[in-house]
């Protein structure tokens, strides 16, 4: 059964959208949250586990210290308070993939509270407040065999991998965010895409959406325009990339919007979203949901980080991502809105780093949103996984620069390049894509084009220079594009105008 | 020596330094009884007699090519079923993990395993430690040596039958409620709660993780002074366990056996059996209580009332917090990982797999425990029960720092009663709960106590409790140990030397 939708302007004509995210990413610590396991990605099932994390009896957890610091950090950045005083809480409910039949997590006493992230789109600044950063452990993963989807249903079987059970996870909830309108979907979007820069700049994980790193629940309510109270939420759970995060909220604006033009109500559930038709679909109910019988962990001491540790914490925290990119577009010589087109190609550390590996800003930006977007867009994409580095991209960049390749050349380097060939000189080298000097071979291409076109010959001998562009051409035709136009125009004046 | 297993394991390990016995003798000797009497008696579930010999060679080879030994290598041990081994069955009572081989050992195992004691077996226990009769273990009724009629108290029964029956030198128990201390009270023997976070509580199938202690049951006060050593200290993988250092016992024993108590002083408790509140206590247990302080008065001790008003509200809260508690850790055996695992045909789902294994896996009373404790952390009742509960367990815990102003030791009878006949309280769990209304307070509050023994009443062994303050163990065996050989002198042997004529020939 396909859902009702409304156009979705005309949504807006009606309804103003809430939206609040709940955002999960796992850390990049060596070790698990509460043993000492490995934390490294695609090992065999089962395979990084002890009898901690497997939740064998008797065993007991241990707080992983790094874990605490990076949640901390975490906090800092997005300006949290940090709680002097902090305790985990056992969330019980029953499923294969957590070993202890409850997940150990924070409740009503998380790490850090109150922070704000500000978040620019199109020129504007919405201000995203932050409710809680807490830490908690991973689940295990479900596997189920034989059905035709790996879903659930018509499986035979179902295998667990608790490789990733007692991974630290930390959870950054937003209050509700109201008042963008149109633009909800994309500051949902825009939102995570800030939250990332920021945990890379922190290096407290690798935040690999495809991998899990970070997943996303999304909520989405409306309310009818004017009316003073918000509508039932929606949760999508685990929106695990940029582009699905837009999607689901405008999905789910859509659908709920036929949903109340029809005089129904909004079912406060979790829903599912289907990357291949950008649709969301009823999980399980909330309103029949669990209880989780949440306590304070007894297993565990509380978590009380002196003042002074936070101070240093905070005294070293990196440049974030917002300072940073005011200081490079200022440093880059550029106006906002080339800075946010940057931004959101996600073009701005790859323009650093090419920058750093001695290319000009311009020349660097000129590539990373020219001919690497195009690549990377043809490819369905993101820039950052390319298979060219930016020191690669600087090496380009120094060899048209050089005039050892032109532009055309430099984009069949490009070619070798991210087929693996190696690095753009060594391309250069076993493609032979240099550009020819002054040499023999082109003085014959250049008396091969004369004779070859007298007509046209004559015409630029008769004064009418312009026709010396048909000659250009033909001499990059024979040498297959290697010489360079401005090389060629010049051999070629010199022979015929001169006269 | 001839007489091994009417010997105090300080004898044996004497004995084994000098040369005198084997560990190999000693352990056979152990062997051969529990091999002669367990069938009566049901202390064991599990012994590998093979395994255990085994140790014992390892250990004489070992002392004949010289190798530094500690005083407790070669003298055998019993260990409760809770206590996780690796290799060795391990079903902390229930047939829910029936046939599970764990593969690691728990912290104190690990501790005795190097410091050369023998393994003999793991005791019987009531079903995951709930319980003060162990008539809930799930495999077998354990007897009480002084009258197989009778229950060996719980839920380390097991272990107090063990020792109390010289089927093992001594034993560990572990101790939520009054586990160590009840079973030992009615089986004759010293039995000693630690401090909570003294003992680590890594392996041991938990119960209540907030109150469990792992503790020695012993048949003299020595015996548990240098037991308790063996296993205390921090233990990096138990985050509830306190760093400080291994507290000098076993030398507090042997002071305080030499019966100077001046200058320490004494409260008794009101609330436990004094005026007021004696209903539901023994008279004879009343009586032997009295003489036991009167004792320590005239061994220098400075007698008085004390009363912490909270105590009565003690086995109300403790039946919220602990089955709380266990509701969460119990939710792990769900036939997913390790154990039985109940309806895997193939017809039914995940949901049915679950709830048929609990339902076939737990008995009773774990099922009545986990029921309570769901309920009482449900949404919209945390407050009125588990949170009550809480702040009953802060206001007890407020009552030992008042004491502590005035006194050096809270003392008290170890249960109202002496052992009950099997069977007498399977269908009041209530009235079965009354049975730990002593020794709830100090482990609501994480503090201290040991049991005594002090006398008879009615042919049947009466527990003496001292409470101390946190990490003041050493209290508890300064005074144990001065009564213990008060009492042993003036009745010219060791209580447990009269406990059946079979038990006390000379081998």
């Amino acid at each position: 059964m396909s859902d009702t939708l409304v156009d979705f302007d005309e949504v807006l004509t009606r309804y103003e959208p809430v939206i609040g995210l709940e955002t999960h990413v796992e850390l990049g610590t060596a070790s698990k949250m509460f043993c000492g396991c490995s934390t490294t990605f695609g090992a065999e099932p089962n395979t990084q586990t002890c009898p901690v994390c497997l939740g064998l009896p008797g065993s007991l957890p241990v707080v992983n210290a790094d874990a605490i610091e990076s949640t901390i950090r975490i906090g800092l950045a997005l300006g949290c308070r940090i709680a002097s005083w902090s305790r985990f809480a056992r969330k019980n409910y029953f499923y294969p993939d957590i070993p202890k039949g409850f997940q150990t997590s924070q409740y009503d006493e998380p790490l850090c509270t109150a922070g704000h992230l500000d978040v620019e789109l199109d020129g504007e600044t919405y201000r995203v407040e932050i409710e809680r950063v807490h830490i908690e452990e991973d689940t295990g993963k479900n596997l189920h065999v034989g059905g035709a989807t790996g879903r659930i249903h018509g499986a035979d079987h179902s295998l667990v991998d608790y490789n990733r059970a007692g991974i630290p996870l930390v959870e950054i909830v937003t209050r509700p965010i109201p008042g963008a309108g149109a633009k909800a979907p994309e500051v949902a979007r825009a939102y995570v895409t800030e939250l990332r820069e920021i945990l890379l700049a922190l290096g407290v994980s690798e935040v690999r959406m495809e991998q899990g790193n970070l997943r996303s629940d999304v909520n989405t309510s409306l309310a009818p325009i004017g009316s003073l109270e918000w509508g039932t939420r929606t949760e999508t759970k685990n929106v695990n990339s940029l582009r699905s995060v837009e999607r689901s909220v405008r999905f789910e604006m859509r659908r709920q919007a036929a949903v109340l033009d029809a005089g129904e109500r909004v079912v406060q559930e979790t829903r599912h979203f289907h990357e291949d038709t950008g649709s969301t679909s009823s999980g399980r109910s909330k309103e029949e949901a669990t209880d989780y019988r949440y306590f304070p962990e007894p297993d565990l001491v509380p978590i009380a980080p002196d003042e002074e540790w936070i101070d240093e914490l905070r005294a070293a925290l990196p440049e974030l991502p917002a300072a940073r990119r005011i200081r490079l577009r200022e440093e880059w010589g550029l106006s906002d809105t080339e800075m946010a087109w940057l931004v959101n190609a996600g073009a701005v550390e790859l323009v650093s780093d090419t920058v750093a590996a001695g290319a000009s800003p311009a020349d660097a930006r000129k590539w990373w949103l020219g001919e690497l977007a195009r690549r990377a867009n043809d490819a369905g994409t993101e820039l950052s996984q390319l298979a060219v580095t930016p020191a690669q991209v600087a090496e380009l960049i120094g060899l048209v620069a050089a005039g050892t390749v032109n532009d055309q050349l430099a984009r069949q380097a490009l070619d070798g390049v991210l087929a693996g060939e190696g690095d753009p000189a060594a391309v250069v080298e076993s493609r032979g894509l240099a550009v020819m000097g002054d040499s023999d071979e082109l003085v014959a291409a250049v008396e091969a084009a004369i004779e070859g076109n007298p007509d046209v010959a004559d015409k630029v001998r008769g004064g009418k220079v312009q026709a010396i562009g048909a000659l250009v051409g033909a001499v990059m035709k024979t040498t297959r594009g290697k010489a360079d136009a401005g090389t060629v125009k010049r051999m070629l004046e010199e022979r015929l105008v001169s006269e | 020596m001839t007489d091994v297993t009417n010997s105090s394991a300080a004898d044996l390990s004497t004995a084994l330094q000098a040369g005198e016995l084997s560990s190999v003798e000693v352990t056979r000797a152990y062997l051969d009884r529990i091999a002669a009497d367990d069938d009566t008696i049901g202390a064991y579930l599990h012994v590998d007699a093979d395994a255990a010999l085994k140790a014992a060679e390892d250990i004489d080879a070992a002392r004949a090519k010289g190798a530094e030994l500690g005083p407790l290598a070669g003298v055998p041990l019993a260990l409760k079923d809770v206590v996780v081994t690796e290799g060795v069955p391990t079903t902390s009572g229930s047939k829910i993990l029936e046939g599970w081989r764990p593969p690691y050992d728990a912290t104190l195992a690990a501790r005795l395993k190097a410091a050369g004691t023998v393994l003999l077996g793991k005791t019987n226990m009531d079903e995951f430690a709930m319980g003060s009769s162990t008539e809930n273990s799930a495999y077998k009724v354990t007897r009480n040596p002084w009258d197989t009629d009778r229950i060996p108290g719980g839920s380390s029964g097991g272990s107090s039958a063990a020792v109390a029956a010289g089927l093992a030198p001594w034993a560990i128990g572990t101790d939520t409620g009054g586990s160590i201390r009840q079973p030992a009270a009615v089986t004759g023997l010293v039995g000693h709660k630690p401090t909570y976070g003294s003992v680590s509580r890594y392996g041991l199938i938990a119960f209540s993780s907030s109150l469990d202690q792992a503790g020695p049951m012993t048949r003299t006060v020595l015996d548990a002074a240098l037991l308790h050593e063996a296993i205390a200290g921090h233990d990096p993988l138990d985050s509830t366990s306190i760093d400080s250092p291994v507290p000098v016992l076993a030398e507090c024993a042997r002071r305080g056996a030499e019966g100077d108590l001046s200058g320490l002083k004494v409260g008794v408790v009101t609330e436990l059996g004094g005026d007021g509140h004696s209903e539901g206590y023994d008279p004879g247990v009343l009586a032997r209580v009295a003489e036991a302080v009167a004792l320590l008065e005239s061994m220098g001790a400075e007698v008085r009332q004390v009363s912490c008003p909270a105590f009565d509200l003690a086995l109300p809260a403790y039946y919220l917090i602990a089955p709380s508690e266990a509701s969460s850790n119990l939710a792990r055996f769900d036939g997913v990982r390790f154990g039985l695992r109940v309806g895997e045909d193939g017809s039914r789902d995940l949901d049915e797999v679950m709830a048929l294994t609990r339902e076939q896996g737990f008995g009773p009373e774990v099922k009545r425990r986990i029921i309570l404790g769901t309920y009482a952390l449900s949404s919209g009742y945390y407050e009125a029960y588990y949170g009550q509960a809480q702040k009953v367990r802060t206001l007890i815990t407020r009552d030992f720092t008042t004491a502590w102003d005035e006194v050096d030791v809270l003392v008290s009878p170890t249960s109202p009663t002496v052992a009950w006949n099997i069977g007498d309280r399977v269908d009041d769990p209530v009235a079965m709960y009354a049975a730990d209304l002593c020794t709830l307070p100090a482990s609501l509050a994480g503090v201290p106590a040991i049991s005594v023994p002090c006398g008879l009443s009615d042919g049947l062994p009466v527990g003496f409790q001292i409470m101390a303050p946190a990490l003041a163990d050493d209290r508890c065996y300064r005074v144990a140990a001065a009564l213990e050989a008060a009492q042993d002198a003036a009745r010219g042997h060791v209580l447990l030397a009269g406990i059946a004529p079979k038990e006390n020939s000379p081998s």
